[in-house]
């Protein structure tokens, strides 16, 4: 087996991306866009006088450049709005990606709906013909997710019109050149170097093109890739329909952990129970990303092997896993993002939530609309996307992907989610966009509203900040791993409130080794930075550690395969005991068949018994039992008398006489039989196979 | 090793069923339901004939519950609460929901109608669901260590599967009730191919074969729509779930398509919550309702509204769905008593109305006057129409199902005793599958597979694996041809997918395949193969089965090989050839040997003949030309024109050893210098 980290990715709208070359089979683990570095590009202008400023200053300040003509790093100007490409802009993808010929790819593994919305770049490539699996809610939300990004991206293209060619003209070196140093750095690296992944935004026919070529499943379904390969997925906790995955295959189990959450409000639970086999390849990089804004983390042990319960019994590791401590966390983290949205809007203020986080989304929904009651406050909330409706209306039909206290609300007869009574009540609001005439006619402020995109540059967040970006009442919501200098500079001078907050994203670090104590693997492969942090001496299975870019052989552990035999077949075979030993042995017969990774033996269809003869032979046949055997058989014969002194005294004969000569030459490892007649012969060699060992 | 079937309801009957497998050791109920023509003690399955202790919880590994209808659920809060079966209980996500609903729902109709006491409470119930675990579709769920099952789509009601049951090597499908075709509201069954050793299936409809769903779904919409036109009352009885809400689908549909405006009631209060229900489980509808979860969700009915007791009597035409089905009491008996004296009334039924219910008694002639009781009597004139359509499958789908499956055994349940005889005969006789039929109470016993768990090596499955190139030399009909041959010869063959490149596949018993009737079992290109018997399985004492390739047997053995090898010294005339070429004794031997190099080419066209200077070489046989005086392989010393003749060493192998004496007959006929 080969592991390849392509990407280890960035946050939770960021997963990572890898291959995995097995049993012959290439697999590709998710494939997202990598939107840290959308902010380089101007936000559609608000209308078209703000552009022609705004267009203006840019100019001036690039001309002056040019004419100085000195180094720029010296005389350059501070990064302000006017340094931003003005153009449609590019997207992001994993560009180590870009070193692999997609029509080699024989699958594809989506874990959720992030990982897949840099799918259509890789679906309308030449020649890609992977089949993709990915969970039936994953599909369905990465489809909805994909849907708005079209449909947000249309915005620029009514802007800047489509010409096509002219897409990529910012990356032309000289342009590049007259690019701001600090976006060149967000764009191509700190070196500049990297300017491969880049991607024109895919159209609404690309979305539809990639779903068809999806394969969905539900937790715990089944797929047999070509008979090879069992491939299943299980809920990981991260997002609605999030799964990971196990693959088996005739030489080796493998469970692919990406980021996972132990307990979820809204998806269901992380089933790591499912994930206890012989290989894990570990890509929940949550904990370490925070482990690298701690120095001097790595010298710290992952977990005192002290402090894990006595024995380390399955129990208490459990006990171990399902502390709610993070679920705790989690919930005060909403209830203070709750407390601040109420100050806003007490104070006359709005609150801005850009957030593509369905879960978090649809808890913070519930959760600020009861604070808002609980204050008494009448306050509109403001749910403005062009795929929000359908978005609601697909969470209230999918409860099988539900976390268990949802589902329990549906077999006690309530409704899943409260959005359902905030829009009766009114509560709530669903527009499309931030221009419908409805939400025109519904306007009220303060009010409290959820859009999209959280990377500030597309959606109705734009227009939205655009408004309120002066009131120092009003309050933003941003999650982590947003560069929010970078992403807030259109906006300035930003009198808002920003609130930026991290939510969980995967495994907390304190719960690696415990789960990995659970799972029991024998291989575990792990990031580089984590399995510095594993004491492998003391555990019982060996740890590889992979990076970005390079590639990893984990060596196989079984030479031998399971091949199931029906007792049918078992049954028709022509067994023989050995002269030695207790030992039986037999030839096969039937219809070798691979299905579902496993190997088959059936019988064969036509029961026609040929009785085939023993092509290998071994032992060394008596000879005196040979001649009774022979005599038996009705073939008379004599041992020829071994010649004295001859140096071939190895060399035994037999001489047949009746019914006609013949003679059988017995040598160290070999039997030589010559007889003129046909059935004599097969008659001597019958008698031969009694005496010797064969097959 | 065998499977125990015992069959605790619906034998040879429709009504309570239950049936208890036995595979492997591991004890499965499958439904747990009560007869709703009964209501002493044959409502209920026999339990007891679990186990004598009456201890069910370790009699049996785990309950599954196909669908939410009575027949197959209405004992479950029995068994759980009132007999203490406390393990796990397995049904999907629908049938979990919904299941509360339907059981308080008859439990309410019991006590309203018979006032005695009840068998159980809505605690048992809310309890008994407390033990539930919902599964999703084709999901599959590890009971314990041993036992693993899988539900797949049966279509039949909201909710309703087929549940797959697999111990070590024996596996079973019991289908609960299913239908083969979609309709408006649901689709149609839906299962993987498997290696099955029994198919239990329900036989409602043994006999019987139907044609399209829709033209009946129009004659129902026809007889509403009449009836209500000449302003008469349409009463339709039906459980709270299922067939309510597919006709409230229809006729919702309907009355938008046709701007109609007689008003359509619902009876009960709990057929609300049932729709909320069905529009949260909306996925598990068929494909066109499905999609409308996103506009209007089809369970959002716009023209039905919710029913008041006083409005029985209130003049004018309208349309009412009442609880329960089959008129068998409750609210649905109340408003026929009333309905049923006028001509301009219609009264609609389902297919299947069950014994003693006066559904049975409506659809069994045309009565003008029914006995509720000994004192109650109630005047027919209404219309009667039966509901054409049923959720369930026909005759053609079981067979279809069971030859999609084709399970080594058969067993039938759920149907009526002379039907499900017929269809047993069937089946054995066109499908030549064993099927039973058994009665309540009784056990079949059928032996299940078995098999050998060998660890075969790498190079073994690695030579079975690469592409043959013996098949490659050859053009397509050979192959084909030979492949026919072989099989005949018992040659096992190994079908190689044309598509898949390296890795081939075993088109017969591909797992993937979707249930399609259609679905043609043919291998794409058959491929004769011998290299499977080039595998040889080792069984040791003690020791786990081992296969390996031939040519690393006697390395695993630590043994060294015996060659036995034919040999055979023949005079081979070649005329004067001999004499008249004045040539030293090497190139007069190899002159010989090109001789017979190209005769044997020419007379062995279909094999590789090689001269290897020294000698001939057809696959393991060689013929060199010898010039030993005695050598020990010549078995005609006795010569005659000696100078005519030389002598030929040939020798072989076993497996060689029709070929060789074929090579041999050729030199025997042959005279070198006649060409
Ligand atoms: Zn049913
Ligand atoms: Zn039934
Ligand atoms: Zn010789």
């Amino acid at each position: 087996m080969e592991f390849t980290c392509l990407s280890k990715g960035g946050c939770f709208y960021f997963p990572p991306c890898h291959m995995l070359n097995i049993c012959g089979f290439r697999i590709q683990f998710d494939c997202p866009v990598d939107f840290s570095a959308l902010p380089i590009f101007s936000p559609v202008p608000f209308d078209f006088d703000v552009l022609s400023d705004k267009e203006l200053s840019s100019h001036l300040g690039h001309d002056s450049l040019n004419l100085e003509n000195v180094s720029e790093e010296k005389t350059e100007k501070p990064l302000d709005v006017g340094s931003l490409i003005k153009a449609e802009p590019c997207y992001k993808i994993i560009k180590n990606l870009c070193l692999w010929n997609p029509s080699f790819t024989n699958i594809v593994l989506i874990s959720s709906p992030m990982g897949m919305l840099g799918l259509p770049f890789l679906t309308r490539e030449k020649g890609f013909s992977a089949k993709i699996y990915a969970t039936e809610a994953t599909t369905k939300l990465g489809k909805i997710m994909m849907d708005d990004l079209v449909a947000m991206h249309m915005e620029f293209k009514q802007f800047y019109g489509s010409e096509d060619d002219a897409i990529l003209h910012w990356m032309r070196p000289e342009e590049l050149k007259l690019l701001h140093r600090a976006l060149r750095g967000v764009a191509f690296g700190q070196d500049g170097a990297d300017l491969g992944g880049w991607m024109p935004m895919y159209s609404a026919a690309d979305v539809k093109d990639c779903m068809q070529k999806v394969e969905t499943l539900r937790y715990g379904e089944e797929a047999c890739y070509n008979g090879a390969l069992v491939i299943k997925a299980f809920s990981s906790g991260l997002e609605i329909g999030a799964c990971n995955w196990t693959i088996n295959c005739p030489k080796r189990d493998i469970a692919y952990i990406s980021s996972s959450i132990f307990f979820s409000s809204n998806a269901m639970d992380f089933d790591y129970l499912a994930l206890q086999k012989e290989t894990i390849i570990y890509s929940d990089f949550s904990s370490l990303e925070l482990m690298n804004a701690i120095e001097n983390y790595t010298r710290v042990p992952l977990m005192d092997n002290n402090l894990l319960p006595l024995g380390s019994n399955e129990e208490a590791l459990a006990n171990l896993l399902s502390d709610p401590a993070e679920t705790v966390e989690e919930s005060e983290k909403l209830s203070f993002i709750c407390s601040c949205a109420i100050q806003s809007v007490e104070s006359g203020g709005s609150v801005l939530i850009p957030m593509n986080r369905l879960g978090v989304t649809l808890q913070l929904l519930e959760q600020i609309s009861a604070s808002l009651d609980y204050s008494n406050l009448k306050v509109p909330i403001y749910f403005i996307s062009s795929v929000a409706e359908e978005l609601l209306a697909f969470a209230n039909v999918i409860p099988e992907w539900l976390c268990k206290q949802r589902q329990q609300k549906l077999f006690s007869g309530e409704q899943v989610f409260a959005f359902v009574e905030l829009l009766k009540e009114k509560k709530l609001h669903v527009f499309p966009a931030v221009h419908s005439p409805k939400l025109l006619m519904n306007w009220q402020e303060p009010c409290i509203v959820f859009c999209p995109h959280w990377s500030l540059r597309l959606g109705p967040v734009v227009h939205l900040l655009r408004r309120w970006c002066g009131d120092p009442s009003s309050l933003l919501v941003l999650e982590n791993g947003l560069n929010v200098e970078l992403a807030l500079l259109p906006f300035k001078p930003m009198n808002m409130k920003v609130l930026q907050c991290s939510f969980q994203s995967g495994i907390k670090l304190e719960k690696v080794q415990p789960l990995l104590k659970v799972l029991q693997p024998n291989f575990a492969v792990l990031p580089e930075n984590l399995s510095r942090l594993i004491n492998s001496n003391t555990e019982s299975f060996t740890v590889f550690s992979y990076s970005e870019g390079k590639t990893l052989c984990v060596p196989n552990l079984k030479d031998s395969l399971e091949l199931e035999i029906t007792s049918d077949s078992a049954m028709s075979f022509c067994w023989r005991k050995l002269h030695q030993g207790n030992v039986d042995i037999t030839r096969l017969k039937g219809e070798l068949s691979l299905n579902c990774g496993k190997f088959k033996l059936f019988p064969e269809n036509a029961q026609v018994a040929t009785d085939q003869r023993p092509l290998i032979h071994w032992g060394q046949p008596d000879l005196e039992k040979l001649l009774t055997v022979l005599s038996k058989l009705g073939i008379e014969g004599s041992l020829q008398q071994e010649v004295s002194g001859a140096e071939s005294s190895n060399v035994r004969f037999i001489h047949i006489h009746d019914p006609t000569t013949g003679v059988i030459e017995i040598q160290e490892s070999m039997t030589i039989i010559s007889v003129v007649d046909k059935t004599l012969s097969a008659r001597i060699f019958y008698a031969l196979n009694s005496v010797l060992d064969g097959v | 090793m065998a499977i125990d079937c015992l069959v605790l309801g619906a034998g040879q009957e429709v009504g309570k069923s239950c049936v208890v497998v036995t595979i492997n050791g591991k004890r499965i109920m499958f439904d747990c339901g009560m007869h709703l023509g009964y209501h002493d003690h044959h409502q209920y399955p026999d339990f007891s004939r679990i186990s004598d202790s009456r201890d069910y919880n370790t009699a049996l590994s785990c309950v599954i519950i196909t669908h939410f209808h009575l027949d197959h659920i209405g004992a479950l809060a029995y068994f759980t609460e009132v007999c203490g079966y406390n393990g796990p209980i397995y049904m999907t996500y629908p049938t979990m929901a919904l299941a509360p609903l339907m059981l308080e729902d008859y439990r309410k109709v019991m006590v309203d109608r018979r006032g005695e006491a009840e068998q159980f409470t809505n605690d048992h119930i809310m309890e008994c669901m407390k033990k539930v675990v919902p599964v999703d579709l084709k999901q599959t769920i590890q009971v314990d260590e041993d036992l693993q099952i899988r539900a797949y789509y049966a279509g039949h009601v909201l909710g309703a599967a087929m549940f797959y049951a697999k111990v070590g090597d024996a596996a079973m499908v019991y289908t609960g009730d299913y239908s083969m075709t979609p309709d408006r509201h649901l689709g149609a069954a839906q299962i993987d191919r498997m290696q099955l050793d029994l198919l239990i299936t329900e036989s409602t409809y043994a006999t019987t074969i139907r044609d399209s769903k829709y033209g009946r779904e129009r004659e129902f919409l026809k007889a509403v729509h009449n009836c209500v036109a000449s302003g008469g009352k349409v009463l339709i009885p039906t459980f709270a779930l299922g067939r309510a809400q597919e006709l409230c689908i229809l006729l919702d549909d309907y009355w938008e398509r046709m701007s109609l405006k007689v008003p359509i009631y619902y009876s009960a209060g709990l057929t609300v919550q049932a729709n909320m229900y069905y529009k949260m489980l909306i996925s598990w509808t068929s494909q066109k309702v499905k999609e409308t979860y996103s506009t209007r969700n089809a369970f959002d009915f716009k023209n039905v509204q919710k029913f008041d007791r006083s409005m029985i009597d209130a003049p004018g035409p309208c349309v009412l769905f009442a609880t329960p089905g089959m008129i068998s009491g409750g609210f649905s008996l109340e408003v026929f008593k009333r309905w049923a004296p006028s001509k301009l009334n219609l009264i609609t039924l389902p297919g299947y109305c069950v014994a003693g219910t006066i559904g049975h008694k409506l659809m069994s002639g045309k009565p003008t006057k029914i006995d509720l009781d000994k004192d109650t009597q109630i005047d027919v004139q209404c219309q009667v129409h039966q509901l054409a359509f049923s959720p369930h499958t026909d005759s053609k789908g079981i067979m279809d199902l069971v030859k999609f499956l084709s399970p080594k055994h058969v067993i039938l349940v759920h149907g009526e005793k002379p039907k499900m005889a017929t269809l047993k005969e069937r089946i054995h006789s066109e499908l030549g599958i064993p099927c039973h039929d058994p009665a309540n109470n009784e056990t079949v016993s059928i032996s299940s597979t078995l098999s050998v768990k060998a660890e075969a090596s790498s190079m073994f499955i690695q030579s079975c694996s690469t592409p043959n190139f013996k098949f490659l030399k050859r053009n397509l009909n050979d192959k084909i041809d030979s492949s026919c041959k072989a099989g005949v010869g018992g040659t096992s063959s190994l079908f190689i997918r044309k598509c898949s490149g390296l890795h081939f596949k075993h088109l017969n018993r591909n797992l993937d395949a979707k249930f399609d009737s259609s679905l043609s079992c043919g291998p794409e290109l058959q491929v004769s193969d011998d290299r499977v018997k080039e595998g040889v399985l080792v069984m040791e004492n003690g020791k786990k089965p081992k296969v390996v390739h031939q040519d690393e047997l006697l390395l695993f053995l630590g043994e060294q090989e015996h060659e036995v090898r034919f040999a055979n010294c023949r005079p081979v005339y070649v005329g004067n050839l001999g004499e008249t070429h004045v040539m030293n004794c090497l190139s007069r031997k190899s002159v010989w040997l090109s001789q017979l190099f190209s005769k044997l080419s020419s007379e062995l066209s279909d094999r590789n003949v090689q001269n290897l200077g020294e000698y001939l070489q057809v696959e393991s046989f060689t013929l060199s030309i010898c010039s030993k005086e005695n050598c020990p392989y010549r078995t005609t010393n006795r010569i005659e024109n000696e100078c005519a003749i030389v002598f030929c060493c040939c020798s072989w192998l076993v497996a060689d050893e029709i070929l060789a004496w074929k090579i041999i007959s050729i030199l025997e006929k042959h005279d070198l210098g006649s060409t």
